[in-house]
């Protein structure tokens, strides 16, 4: 069989034994608790397909980017900046532990406090809860920059910007993609708890509506928009890092 | 010794902070010499004697503690831009950055000094060809053996036209045949282009292949021993060169 179809068969397997449970479920349990899987997938495409509710999806979407942009590129800076200093690091690494450590719902009543607006509320929670994880990923990639490489590129007397763009860049590029895949899921779950508390559109705010409506087809087909999201951007970063790290020498024997 | 060095050295010392902290490491101790242009000179020691540290220095990449180096007349550390694109340099392993080609790998260099693209393309497959890499211009290092890497690596220090080639211990990571063949076209391309060369190395027979002069270095770096060769020395003062280098070597190894 060819490899790639055997791929695609062994990643959908765990989700069809998962259907098929849940379809016997909704035989012998209320469809209130637990709806046929006929009808979580019409009101998925019903979703995808009718504007003003795709415009939900859309803008939770904008969010989630908007929100790992912006902790992307403080990350990004805070990283070189502590990369360069032992004093910064000694004053901004507790703060972003202590930031680590604070629960997304916290961050979320402070913005509630603090702010009017809805879009800077979720915004900076978005930021807060994904910053720590973005700065010490890139700090760890920049750290593990190889000090043989580092020297060879300097014996060529390259100026900063050089330097940058010819090692410091396609070395952490691994680093950045990780941190990207492995934020992307968490800025997802932050950004339902900030639209179901503090906003009047998105997925989050449509999953409060089907709970205030006893609604578990709809909950489930507006759960199902945020997991294909993730889905379409992790595939999309992982096509960026299989063409990005192309360089890399692949062992025909898997571990 | 000579009237205008490329290369000077006056009571030169280096140390370092010891990892645990007790105390310094004394790596180069007030070591001096000169090299002219033109020269092959190669520097002979054990393992941990200093060689490294010193090649830091002349490359600009480490500070001397104490006393002065000057190479073609400046401050390779101080005046570091003072420098850009005339030391090349090839080092222990072949360092190829990983996620460029062959090309590419050739090529930094050429970039690092703004050369026209279409011309640093030119010279690194020129470059590559005298190599004997033609062909290989799209493989990745990984795809290449040890021996056409460290091709690649001395064809990135040619490329951008050196005055002064700074090698450190090239060749000691390849096999004899490979490596006895990559020293002779070392030597060629050296010779060819009228280059001055440093050439570290812990091989006795290498230093005496490839140097018109040999420095034996005792540990911390600094001179023990100093010969001039040439194509007119003959097989007894080159075997009577030999035994002087050894004993002098075992001599060192018993005070140690």
């Amino acid at each position: 069989m060819n490899s790639s179809i055997a791929r695609v068969l062994q990643a959908t397997a765990g989700m069809i034994l998962l259907a098929v449970i849940w379809q016997i479920l909704s035989m012998t349990l209320p469809p209130f608790l637990f709806p046929p899987v006929p009808e979580i997938i019409s009101r998925t495409i019903e979703i995808l397909i009718t504007g003003s509710l795709l415009v939900d999806v859309l803008l939770t979407a904008a969010r989630i980017f908007g929100g790992l942009f912006g902790a992307f590129i403080i990350g990004a800076i805070l990283a070189l900046l502590i990369a360069r200093s032992k004093t910064l690091e000694n004053f901004i690494s507790p703060v972003l532990t202590f930031f680590q450590g604070i629960p997304a719902l916290s961050w979320v009543v402070f913005a509630i406090i603090w702010f009017h607006g809805t879009e800077f509320r979720v915004l900076f929670i978005m930021i807060m809860t994904t910053l720590p994880a973005f700065t010490f990923q890139i700090l760890d990639a920049i750290r593990s920059m190889s000090k043989d490489l580092f020297e060879m590129t300097m014996s060529f007397r390259p100026s900063r910007w050089t330097l940058f763009r010819f090692l410091i860049v396609p070395t952490i590029v691994p680093g950045i993609l990780t941190a990207w895949k492995v934020n992307l899921g968490n800025a997802a779950r932050v950004v339902v708890v900030a639209e179901l508390v503090g906003a009047t559109g998105g997925v989050g705010y449509q999953l409060l509506r089907q709970q205030q409506l006893f609604d578990m087809a709809g909950a489930m087909a507006w759960t199902l928009q945020l997991v294909l999201f993730v889905l379409v951007v992790q595939q999309t970063i992982n096509a960026i890092e299989a063409w990005a790290l192309r360089y890399r020498p692949v062992s025909e024997r898997s571990i | 010794m000579t009237a205008d060095p490329v290369i000077r050295f006056t009571d030169v010392t280096k140390t370092f902070r010891r990892p645990d902290g007790r105390g310094d490491f004394v790596a180069v101790d007030k070591l001096s010499f000169e090299i002219a242009k033109g020269e092959i000179v190669a520097v002979l020691g054990k393992t941990g004697c200093g060689k490294s540290t010193m090649f830091n220095i002349v490359a600009g990449l480490t500070e001397p503690s104490e006393g002065e180096a000057r190479v073609v007349g400046h401050d390779p550390f101080r005046e570091f831009d003072f420098f850009r694109g005339k030391i090349g340099i090839v080092f222990q392993n072949d360092r190829l950055m990983p996620w460029r080609t062959a090309l590419d790998n050739v090529l930094l260099g050429l970039q690092v000094l703004d050369t026209d693209p279409k011309q640093a393309v030119e010279t690194a497959r020129g470059w590559l060809a005298r190599l004997g890499l033609s062909g290989h211009e799209n493989d990745y290092p990984h795809a290449l053996s040890g021996g056409m890497r460290q091709r690649v690596s001395i064809a990135r220090a040619f490329a951008v036209n050196p005055e002064i080639l700074l090698c450190d211990e090239p060749f000691s990571a390849l096999d004899e045949m490979t490596a006895r063949d990559l020293r002779a076209e070392f030597v060629r391309l050296v010779r060819q282009n009228n280059k001055t060369a440093v050439f570290i190395t812990h091989q006795i027979n290498e230093a005496m292949e490839i140097g018109d002069r040999v420095l034996v270095f005792h540990r911390p770096a600094r001179i023990a021993y100093e010969t001039r060769l040439s194509a007119a020395t003959g097989e007894a003062e080159r075997r009577k060169v030999q035994e002087d280098i050894m004993r002098v070597l075992s001599v060192e190894q018993a005070t140690a």
